[in-house]
């Protein structure tokens, strides 16, 4: 009974949302390069924690992988030059969230042959611990997932705490998004690579890699490329959104919950994004730099839509110039739908978090019409059925109009909603909930800075 | 790339297509066919009663949007929804001009002091009928004969009662017009005053007295089964319900089968499958979560056979459904959903 049980549980994560997927465009088609712009717009600050400290001046050459700003202490990460040209400027530049940051902006050498001449080759087998995650810090890789969380912040297991299992997110669930599903495919050797670095580097005994069910041709590849004494196995999970959200993934991989206000490494595990460990297991032996990534670049009448393999900075616009999308598009996000960002200029540069790339035109983004009317919360309840946080939106939403942030805090658990958006996509008063839980979050935070 | 504007959202910037119309939209297409077996039924005076009560519930609504300066809400068709259930609700010979206050009281008192749409606690259409059970006593007892001759060229003489005026006394007019010694009683006052039991198969098919709509249960049951499956309604609800009901009332039938009903008899008696389908399950009056709508649904059909079997009424099923509204802030604080990571107590 508990074994059928057991049956039932895995690969599954309670409430979450089936929003369409629109991957059909793009699932099926292969990675490609992307021609270099004839400028790059590198910010200093592509990963969360301390932005990095250029190390280069106006009007210097730069080559492509050569480190152009440093990492500035533990929280941070190097960038590098994603191409070989000039250095024409260093100075704020527009950004996907809005505010202006500061760049390193280079003019691309046109007759350059763009090879990597950098690198510091190594045997990471070889290395010790504390080596170990010095060269991932020193690769510049932030989580390629969208977080672009600084990885070897990740892969250092705290003081006090050990990892017994990586697991490897595969799931991809934002609709449109289809990047970590072709490097699944394509390179499942780098990938293994990269698996078989972080067990070593975080001491766990196995990885698994989840990937949904929609996505089975992957795991099929990757379980083609396994040797037969890797600690690997790969996990099919429902196809759901968020299943790409780390605690929903190990719910569904292991049945766990991650505590409230905790994270996986409380419960010995350790999340990695597909993309961000086959990246690692192509630069770490190299000891080269994270200058490029796959984005997934689709949308409404998008002719050539695809993956495309692209040096970090290339310019939203330059791409779209690129695939000639011309048509008026009204709207231009960066990320996938559901936490994605909608552009403020096209002359943001894709970063090292950026996964899509998705171009819509008036009202084609929506699943049904784009009524924007707001009408009172009739308590039809489904948020609270689509939350995968378990938390109460309904409410919230009441609290929110009323202004009372901190009872939102105190007494629902605002703190545990990681803005998956989930609650106003089901909601048909059409509530702007995550939109108000966002705003409730920063007017706290505020709050306490105050205090 | 040529720009006229961009568009500037935060995410997500994806929605699922239900909003509040639709759905409402949909609850009304549900009950058509309700309405047209209605009216098929018991002839054109159920008719006018719809129509009177819908047009009272809409005008009050607009009354109470235009003295709040507010734009005009009957799009969103949650009125339209109440002045249908309402009229369904009450005997096929209710005058039409009672009709209309229960449709303007229950809009008035059930719905727009409280704001509007979604901030009411009750529901509006069962307010409308409480109001006017309290106020037109008999009127709203006087129950006519199903399928009676005549029915689709005349109207029951009660129902064109002049406005605040007393209805005609009708049992002549049963005599002439009745298909079946019809003796002027529903099924559930026949059992509760005089332990006459109707078949369950007249019950499940509605060939008998009642409300103008709510003598199907299969149809109703049917119709729901629509918003189910389109998922605009939580089948929990009902289900609680008739779990409620069958539980309660088979408590009570093995303890002594002769004064108390079988519960399938209570299942498929009265309004309860109107209720349970469309009532109780209004979004906006029911609990959020699935334990706090368990709770919810138990008690409304524990009521409901409470109130039947040991109330002055027969029928208990809108008494039942209102306490369960009044009762539905509390049960929500009670059953908060379980934060994902909390640590559960431990037992």
């Amino acid at each position: 009974m508990l074994a059928l049980f057991e049956k039932f549980r895995k690969g599954r994560f309670s409430h979450g949302i089936h929003p369409r997927y629109h991957k059909d465009a793009t699932r099926g088609k292969a990675i490609q390069r992307l021609a270099f712009p004839p400028r790059l717009i590198v910010p200093v600050a592509q990963h969360i924690g301390a932005p990095a400290k250029p190390v280069v001046n106006v009007g210097q050459e730069v080559l492509r992988g050569q480190i152009i700003a440093e990492a500035d202490g533990f929280m941070s990460v190097p960038v590098h030059a994603p191409a070989t040209g000039v250095v024409s400027s260093i100075g704020l530049m527009p950004s996907a969230a809005g505010p202006k940051v500061l760049s390193i902006v280079i003019e691309v050498y046109k007759a350059s042959s763009q090879y990597v001449l950098y690198g510091n080759p190594v045997e990471p087998e070889t290395l010790d611990h504390d080596e170990l995650i010095q060269r991932v810090q020193a690769t510049g890789m932030a989580g390629l997932g969208g977080a672009a969380f600084p990885s070897h912040v990740k892969l250092r297991i705290p003081h006090g705490k050990t990892a017994h299992t990586l697991v490897v997110n595969g799931c991809e669930c934002e609709p449109y998004l289809t990047c970590d599903h072709r490097v699944m495919l394509e390179q499942p050797q780098d990938l293994l690579q990269g698996i078989r670095y972080a067990l070593h580097i975080t001491g766990a005994k196995r990885a698994i890699v989840g990937i949904e069910d929609n996505k089975a041709d992957a795991a099929t590849a990757i379980k083609a490329a396994l040797k037969p004494d890797d600690p690997i196995t790969v996990e099919l999970v429902e196809t759901k959104y968020p299943q790409g959200a780390e605690k929903m993934l190990l719910k569904s991989l292991l049945g766990v919950e991650v505590p409230a206000g905790g994270l996986p490494i409380d419960i010995g595990i350790v999340v990695n994004n597909v993309g961000t460990l086959a990246q690692l297991g192509k630069l770490l032996p190299k000891g080269e730099g994270l200058i490029e990534r796959v984005v997934t670049v689709t949308g409404t009448n998008v002719a050539k839509a695809g993956n495309y393999l692209m040096p970090i900075g290339t310019p939203v616009r330059f791409i779209l110039e690129q695939l000639g999308i011309t048509a008026d598009h009204e709207k231009v996000i960066l990320g996938g739908p559901m936490m994605g960002m909608s552009l403020p200029s096209l002359d943001v540069p894709i970063t090292k978090g950026t996964s899509g790339l998705l171009v819509f035109q008036e009202r084609t983004f929506l699943e049904g019409e784009n009524d924007t009317a707001v009408f009172p919360c009739i308590k039809c309840s489904r948020c609270v059925d689509a939350c995968p946080m378990h938390l109460n939106p309904a409410q919230m939403g009441w609290l929110a109009g009323k202004r009372h942030y901190a009872e939102m805090e105190s007494d629902f658990h605002l703190n545990s909603c990681f803005e998956c958006g989930c609650c106003s996509f089901v909601c048909p008063s059409n509530i702007p909930l995550v939109q108000y839980f966002r705003i409730a979050k920063a007017v706290n935070r505020e709050q306490k800075g105050k205090a | 790339m040529s720009k006229k504007h961009i568009v500037l959202h935060t995410a997500p910037h994806v929605k699922k297509p239900q909003d509040v119309p639709t759905i409402m939209r949909h609850v009304v297409y549900a009950l058509l066919p309700i309405v047209a077996f209605a009216v098929y039924q018991f002839g054109i005076s159920v008719l006018a009663l719809v129509i009177v009560t819908t047009l009272a519930c809409l005008g009050t609504e607009r009354f109470f949007n235009w003295m709040g300066n507010k734009p005009s809400s009957l799009s969103d068709w949650s009125s339209t929804i109440s002045g249908i259930l309402l009229a369904l609700t009450l005997p096929p010979g209710f005058p039409l001009w009672m009709a209309a206050v229960a449709g303007i009281a229950g809009i008035a008192i059930g719905k727009a002091v409280f704001g509007g749409i979604g901030y009411n606690v009750f529901n509006p259409a069962l307010v409308g009928r409480a109001f006017v059970q309290a106020a037109f006593p008999v009127a709203i007892t006087t129950w006519t004969p199903a399928f009676f001759t005549g029915r689709f060229t005349e109207f029951v003489p009660s129902s064109l009662t002049a406005p605040f005026m007393m209805p005609p006394e009708t049992a002549e007019w049963v005599k002439q017009v009745a298909v079946d010694g019809f003796s002027g009683a529903t099924p559930l006052s026949l059992h509760k005053f005089q332990h006459i039991a109707t078949s369950p198969m007249d019950l499940f098919t509605g060939t008998v007295a009642g409300s103008a709509g709510e003598t199907s249960a299969l149809l109703i049951l049917v119709c729901g089964l629509y918003l189910v499956i389109r998922k605009m309604m939580n089948w929990q609800i009902p289900a609680w319900i008739f779990v409620g009901v069958v539980a309660t009332s088979g408590v009570l039938y093995l303890i002594n089968p002769e004064k108390f009903a079988d519960p399938m008899f209570m299942l498929f008696s009265g309004g309860l499958m109107l209720g349970a389908m469309f009532m109780a399950s209004d979004m906006v009056g029911s609990p959020l979560t699935p334990k706090g709508v368990m709770i919810y649904g138990l008690l409304i059909g524990f009521l409901t056979v409470l109130i039947r079997q040991f109330g002055s009424l027969s029928e208990g099923i809108m008494y039942a459904i209102l306490l369960g509204n009044a009762a539905t802030p509390l049960i929500d604080t009670w059953t908060q959903p379980r934060l994902f990571g909390a640590r559960r107590k431990s037992a």
